[in-house]
Formats: structure tokens, sequence, C-alpha cells
């Protein structure tokens, strides 16, 4: 069996009486791509800003690497190496394409002050290793990021390129493991059958280890090697896609109690 | 009745036609309800420019004469327009010209030109001057002086043209009228006609407004051709010192443009105006915007090809800077000097505001700390209980020991505050910056601290800022100033550039941008802030170090939370973000209207600084919100509908991604 990378533990979060996750425990293994399922409101946004720092847990630990996350700042969780997407793109749009990638490495690069005024030659390095660095990242959605655009504010894309820019933006953080928030929301079925395939190059060809919130199921079979069905902030089931998506409690939790059951 | 029904029949086809072209409309079909809209304006304008007291304030400068004062004294009837009367007549123009506008969007067809507006105009006009006119009438009637102090006999007497209300009641609308009619004419003529009226009017004005600057900077010029030895005695602490005035070659020329108790004479006002119309017309029909397509080519270019020209560019400018202060007056240099004091101040406030976009309220203190710092470390006249280890460094070089003390003091309490403020966001962080820039100046101010700073008495006897051979720096001499502030404001200007383009700049914007975003993509918010803040707070200290050295003494005063408003205003007029903006936005607030304390080029106006910050300020949030000279980011976002819309129209916005390749054709190795 390969390392545990993630390790939640007895994970519960409050706000104010609503338990938004209840008692989670949930791992995953190194190079792994795991998919989060459930309906709105299971609490699937939530469990990715807990992992990332943004929420503090109640109760409970997370454990990245064997080490505990909790406690720690967003900042401090990506220099780690976990790195997330949103599921409402939240790009920095009137940045360049090419800044909002290389921005996303500062976790990762260390010039400070005095290097930028003097124009040291590691700064010249650093500075253009980070651009090669982005576009590189870039370069991994075709040609759609590069070229002309690189130098275009991100509020021009497309709706579809604004989503693999946000991927983009996550991996040039050089993360470990990969948050995707909804990667293919939006997408119509061409763009959402060439994402997965992406999803699945991420993993084969950079490394990461994946987490995949997403509501869609062909995307979520292709794709995840484990699928996690929250509801009402607890785990409903875990497994392959086909254990998962014939659960009878899963089913229930998308489409409501059959009929004859509610009556007796 | 028939001409009623022939009168709607005419509208119908007016109606009908006017999807297929241009309409013409009859002279007097005006829209009626915006024209008195605008009357109401100019009215209301008017009068509140009468009870702020401009006319009456400024009614002593004379700018125009038509009749040569130095032949005819005291004409009764006034021989010419002062600043006073300009205050109000200037307004019947502007909005005459205003009622015109019209918004013609694509596919829309603009109305044509022509008499119609010319009776808006006047209408405007006439109405605002019936406001004028009724309201000498309650001056006459009525005594108001004790809620409004410029309630006043003369104030009545200015606006009668002292003839009593009878008069004023026809003649203004009349006059009033007669400019709103200008004012829309300027829409009617030809292009090249109204650039040139336009220059001809503006340079008028600017020549008789900013005679001392021309008087000055003439005679400058004059003197420095007429004795160029001037500039070989470079190390000479002042040009002018200890030299016989020398005379201007100039002095002719003036004397023919210029009354000797100042202001136009009607044949300067000819030449003057003459002059700015042959060029503008000069413009219109001999180079025909050549030199725009050039410069629009040049600025099109990639910016790499343009590093050599930059450099040269660059370069005379910095010559320029340097023989400047040669052919310029000690007003002149004065005024370059106190611009340069605030251009350190706003482009520190711009690494804050403008590009880490944390709203700092409270940004005088650092100017304080530095300018404390300095009077403090170099001053005999320093409050008693300082322990005598801490030197007075007067002598040669002192200031540049001190200067590195004031960086770290102010490095200091640019952490001190800035560490608790700078988790706050938004509104809160503001007001908490607000608050602790008072609280700087009312320490310095307190009685507990008086035996250290001197309470409100402040520290004097700050000695010039001695360089040894290269001269020293005192208010005395605003060349030196000058040199001072051009040297450090170039500091400034290289650490904005530097930092901009760095991973620290990158990290900054994106803070501004979305905070949270940024800190979830590995940025240390915190860090990041608290050193922008921290390189903010040390540009500043830098310009009250040169302050205090200038002044030669300081007081709590000198502090108020108004510099740290003026210095936003600054910002936030040039352009946010943008280095060229905020030197602009310097050049035209503090040179043309004057700092807090300081005057600027439009003297006269002191009084009503205030007034016209804020007027500026509002007009600006309303029609330019960018600034002068606006960051690229900035003005994207703040009109990102025009900015997509734009950019759908050249095909950069993809739609769709119909039609792209495939991407994993092009997966990288």
């Amino acid at each position: 069996m390969s390392e545990r990378i993630l390790d939640i533990q007895n994970l519960s979060v409050t706000f104010g009486g609503l338990h938004a996750l209840r008692d989670l425990n949930f791992h995953v293994d190194e190079g792994e791509i795991v998919g989060v399922i459930g309906p709105n409101g299971a609490g699937k946004t939530t469990f990715f800003n807990m992992i990332s720092g943004m929420v503090t847990p109640t109760s409970g630990d997370i454990l990245f690497e064997g080490k505990s996350l909790i406690g720690l700042d967003p900042n401090q969780v990506t220099q780690r190496g976990i790195s997330r997407t949103f599921q409402n793109v939240r790009l920095f749009a009137n940045m360049t394409i090419a800044e909002n990638v290389m921005v996303s490495q500062h976790c990762r690069t260390k010039q400070g002050v005095w290097g930028a005024l003097f124009n040291t030659p590691s700064f010249r390095k650093e500075e253009a290793e980070i651009r090669a660095h982005a576009e590189k990242v870039l370069g991994f959605f075709g040609t759609r990021l590069i070229g002309y655009r690189l130098e275009q504010p991100a509020s021009v894309l497309s709706y579809a390129n604004r989503r693999r820019l946000e991927i983009a933006r996550a991996m040039a953080t050089s993360p470990r493991l990969l948050l995707l928030d909804e990667p293919v929301a939006g997408m119509n079925p061409k763009e959402s059958a060439e994402l997965t395939d992406l999803i699945g190059k991420l993993r084969s060809e950079w490394g990461f280890t994946i987490v995949m919130i997403e509501h869609d199921m062909n995307v979520v079979r292709d794709v995840s090697d484990r699928v996690v069905c929250l509801d009402h902030g607890e785990t409903l089931a875990q497994g392959s896609f086909d254990e998962v998506s014939n659960d009878p409690e899963v089913i229930e939790a998308y489409l409501g109690r059959p009929l004859e059951k509610q009556k007796s | 009745m028939s001409d009623i029904t022939n009168d709607v029949l005419t509208t119908e086809l007016a109606d009908s036609i006017g999807e297929l072209g241009e309409v013409a409309k009859s002279a007097f079909d005006v829209d009626g309800e915006r024209v008195l809209r605008f009357g109401g304006l100019l009215a209301l304008a008017l009068v509140f420019i009468s009870l702020a007291g401009m006319p009456e304030g400024l009614d002593g400068r004379q700018i125009l004469y038509w009749i040569n004062p130095d032949t005819y004294v005291n004409h009764p009837d006034g021989q010419g327009l002062s600043l006073g009367y300009l205050s109000l007549l200037m307004w019947p123009v502007l909005l005459g010209w205003a009622v015109g506008n019209e918004i013609v969007l694509e596919g829309m067809v603009a109305s044509k030109r022509g008499t119609r507006d010319l009776v808006s105009g006047f209408l405007v006009g006439a109405v605002g001057g019936l406001g004028l006119g009724v309201f000498t009438i309650l001056l006459n009637a009525f005594d108001l002086r004790d809620p409004l102090v410029n309630w006043s006999e003369d104030l009545y007497v200015l606006l009668t043209f002292n003839r009593g209300w009878s008069l004023a009641i026809w003649l203004w609308p009349l006059l009033s009228g007669g400019l709103g009619a200008f004012g829309a004419a300027m829409r009617v003529m030809p292009d090249f006609a109204r650039k040139a009226v336009l220059s001809a009017v503006l340079a008028v004005l600017a020549l008789s407004i900013f005679q001392f600057l021309v008087d000055d900077l003439l005679g400058g010029v004059g003197e420095t051709m007429a004795d160029p030895g001037r500039i070989s005695n470079f190390f000479e602490s002042d040009p002018s010192e200890g030299r016989p005035r020398v005379d201007s070659v100039f002095d002719g020329l003036i004397d023919f443009t210029y009354a000797k108790t100042g202001g136009l004479r009607l044949q300067g006002i000819i030449l003057v105006g003459v002059v700015a119309a042959g060029l503008s017309l000069l413009g219109s029909f001999v180079t025909r915007g050549r030199f725009k397509t050039a410069r629009k080519e040049y600025f099109d270019r990639p910016v790499a090809e343009r590093t050599q020209s930059t450099a040269i560019l660059m370069f005379v400018t910095a010559l320029l800077l340097i023989i400047l202060p040669f052919f310029t007056g000690k007003i002149i240099n004065e005024l370059l000097a106190n611009v340069g004091i605030f251009l350190l101040l706003a482009l520190g406030l711009n690494i804050v505001v403008g590009l880490a976009g944390i709203l700092d309220l409270g940004y005088v203190a650092f100017f304080a700390v530095g300018g404390y710092t300095t009077a403090v470390l170099t001053s005999v006249g320093r409050g008693e209980n300082w322990p005598s280890w801490v030197p007075i460094l007067d002598g040669p070089g002192g200031w540049l020991i001190t200067l590195v003390l004031v960086v770290l003091f102010a490095a200091m309490t640019g952490l001190l505050i800035g560490a608790p403020v700078i988790r706050m966001r938004g509104d809160y962080l503001a007001i908490v910056t607000l608050g602790f820039g008072e609280i700087i100046r009312i320490l310095f101010l307190s009685d507990w601290l008086k035996g250290y700073f001197g309470g409100a008495q402040g520290i004097t006897n700050i000695p010039s800022a001695d360089f040894g051979p290269l001269g020293a720096v005192n208010g005395i001499d605003p060349r030196s100033v000058f040199y001072l502030v051009l040297v450090f404001s170039a500091i400034a200007i290289y650490v904005s550039w530097r930092l901009e383009h760095s991973r620290l700049g990158r990290a900054w914007m994106a803070i501004r941008e979305d905070e949270s975003v940024a800190e979830a993509m590995g940025i240390n918010t915190v860090n990041m802030k608290l050193m922008a803040f921290v390189v903010g707070a040390v540009l500043a200290s830098f310009s009250g170090a040169i302050f205090s050295a200038k002044v030669g003494s300081i007081f709590p005063t000198s502090f108020l939370i108004l510099v740290s408003i003026i210095i936003l205003v600054v910002v936030i007029v040039g352009g946010m973000g943008n280095i060229m903006g905020v030197i602009v936005g310097s050049l035209v607030l503090i040179g043309v209207l004057g700092g807090p304390k300081q005057p600027g080029l439009l003297q006269e106006f002191s009084e009503y600084k205030l007034l016209i910050y804020g007027a500026l300020l509002i007009w600006m949030m309303l029609k330019r919100p960018e600034g002068l000279v606006p960051n690229v980011r900035r003005s994207r976002e703040l009109h990102q509908d025009e900015f997509l819309q734009d950019a759908w129209l050249k095909g950069e916005v993809d739609t769709d991604d119909e039609g792209d390749e495939v991407a994993t054709e092009v997966a990288p190795a």
C-alpha cells in the first residue's frame, strides 16, 4: 500500500449550531485521485476550506504527510504542498495571465527587496525561472493560455479558460496535493471530456495527488480511483465509483426516498 | 388650430425620418427641461461662489485690462477683468458648453449642431444670470450677514456694478446668456476654429493668472542668457546672490504685454491671443497631428525596442531638471521644492495604497517621525530632557548620518503601527490608521513629551543639511532644496519602479485584487503588507528629513491629518498605482493649487484651496476615477465593461472554445 499523504481524523466543524462537518474520517494515498461527491450543502467546499486552512476545524485533526495542519494559515498550508482551486472562479482578474501564474510561485521563491532594487544576478535568474515555469504550466493546456494571451488580463478569458487558468495557478505553487473544486462546472461535454483527460495527466505527468469535488458523474467515474460521498457533513459511502453510485443511501441523498418507503 | 395640427404633423414626420438620418431641428426646438436643469445649476453655482467670497476676495487682482492702467488711474467703470469676476464669468461658458453634451453610441446619429445649440446655451446662461440677479435683490432686501459672512454691501456693489439691482436684474441674464452662447458656440464651430479659439482664450487666461510665473521664468532665462557665466558657477549657493540683477533680454517684451500693476494690457491680450490661435491653426493645418501619430507609433512599439530611446529620454529629462533651477527664479524653485517634498510622500503612499491596496489615512505619521528625528538629532533647540549621549549632528555630513537613523526609526514606527493594523481589512484598517496618525501628532504635541519634542513650540534652529564641499541645503536657498528632493525623488521613483516589477510587486497586486485568494496561493499576506507599509514609511521619512532641514523648525501643526488627506488626493487624482500619475498629480495639485500650507501657482486661491480640492476630487471621481495618468490595471478594473467590449470588438475575447485544437496534442513532455 502506498503512503498516506492526507489523513483526516474525526474532523468536525460547527458554524453556530450548524454541523457543517461531523466526525469525518478520510484519507488520501499518495498518487490517488479521489472524487468527493454529495448534494448541495453537503459540506464539500467547507471540507476543502478546512484542509487549505481557510476554516479552522472545531475538533479533529488533519495530517498531511504525517504532520498536523491545524492552526496553520492558508499560505503555510500552501507552502507545505497543498494547493486548491475555487468553485466560483477567483482569478486575479486585472493581472495578466502570466502574472496570475507567476504570483502563485511566491512561496517557492525568495528574492526580497534588495534583489529587486539592485537587480542582482540571482534576482534576474529567479525571475527568468518564475517566468519559464509559468509558461511551462500554462503550456499544459495547449496553446490557449500562451503566446499573445500571456500578457492579456485574466478578465478577457472565456469561462472554460478561466477554469483552466485557475488550475494552472494552483499547479504553479508546486503542490503535492491538488484540491480541485468543481473543475468542469460550466463546461460543455467536449471540454469536460478533455479536462478529464488532463486531470489524469496531472497525476501521470506532474505527479500530483488529487482530491476533486465534482457534480459531473461522467468525470468522476472516468478519473477517480475512489469516491467519497458526503451528506449533511457526514460520510455516506466510500469506495469505487460503482460501489458508491449503487449505494442505496447515496441514491436516496441525491434523489430522495422512494415513495413506498416514505409511507412505511 | 391649424398651427397646432401642423406642429404635431411636423413632429411626427421628424420622428418617422429620425431613424433614417440626421434631423435638422428648428432653432427653438430646445430641450426645455435640460436647459432649466443646467440653468438652475448655474444659478446655484454663481450664488454659492458669491457667498463663498470668491468674487470679493479676488477682485483686487486685475488680470486683463482694456484700458491701460498706467495712463488712466482708477477709471470709474473699472478698466478690465478681475480674477473675482472671472470666478463668476467662467461658469456660464462651461455650462453653456456642457448643456450641448450628447452621448452618441454606436449606431446612433448625432444631432446636427447649429442655432439650436446657441439658443440652449444662451438660455442656460440667462437662467443662471437671472438667478444671480434675483440674488442681488435679496442681498439688498435682507441682511443675513450673521450666518453668511460674505453677505455684504461690498458683494452687492460688486454684483450690481455699483448701480443697484435694477441694472443687475437684466444685465446679468444678458451677460451670462451671451457667455453661455459663446460656450455653446464651441460645439457649433468646426474643429480647427474651436481649437484656435480655445487656445487663444486659455493662453490669455493662463498668462494673466500665472503672470508671476512668466515674470520669474522669463526673468530667469533672460538673465542667464544675458549672463551665461551663472551656470559655470555651479556650486555657488545662489545664482542671484551677490550678483547685480542683470537686465533680462525679455524686459521689453514684459513691459509691452503686462501692465505695471499686474495684468495683461490690451495689446498683450491681442498679442498672446493671436500667437496662441496662430500656433493652434498651424497645428491643425500644417502638422495635422503628425506629432501625435508619431508619439502613438512610438509607444505602440514593444518595450524592448524602446529601451535605448527611453534611456536617452530619461537622460535628457535628468539634464533638463538639473539645469532648470538656473533658468527659474526663487519663487519657482521654492514651488518645485515643495512639489518634490510632496512627490516623495505621494510616491511612498502610492506603494502602500496603489500597489498593496492598504488605505493608510495616517500616513503623515511617518512624515512627522522623519521630521522630528532629524530635528532632535541635529538641532541645538531640541528639548532639554535628552541625555547627553544623544548626539547633535550639526556638522558637515551630519544630515546624512541622521538620515540613516531616520530610516531606522521610520521603519520601526512602520512595524509598530503596522503590526496591529495590518490584520484588518478595508474600512477598519483605514479608520485605525487614521487614529494612529493622530496619536503620533498628539504625542509630539503633548506636555508629557514637551521636554523632548517641545510641545506646541516645536523644535527650532534646525541647521541646514550640510554636505561639506557640495554645499548646504536650507530653505533660504530653494535651489539647493530642489536638488536634494530631486535626488531623493529619483531614488523613490527607482525604488517604486523596481519593486512594482518584482516578485514583491506581484504579490502586492494579488493582495490588492483578492486577499483571501492571495493567501491561499501561498503569499504571506501579513508580511507582504507590512513590508509595503514599511517601504512607504521610509519614503515618507526621507521627505520629513528634507522638510525639517528646509523649513528649519517644525511644529505639530505641520503634521495635521489634512496632510495625509492631501497626499491621498494627490495619489488618487494623479492615478493610483502609476508613478507618472503621481508625478503629474503632485505637479498639478501641489504645484498649481498648493500644499496644505505651501502656496502654489494659484496663490490668490489659497483661501479656497480646500474647496477646489474637494470639487476637483468629486469631479474626478465622477468623470475619471482612474486618475489623470491611469494605471493600466486600475482603469481596466474601473472600466471593465468598456474594456471587455473593446477586447471583444478586436476579437481578443474568447467566447467559446470551439475550434481550439485539443490540448492533449500539445501536452508537455
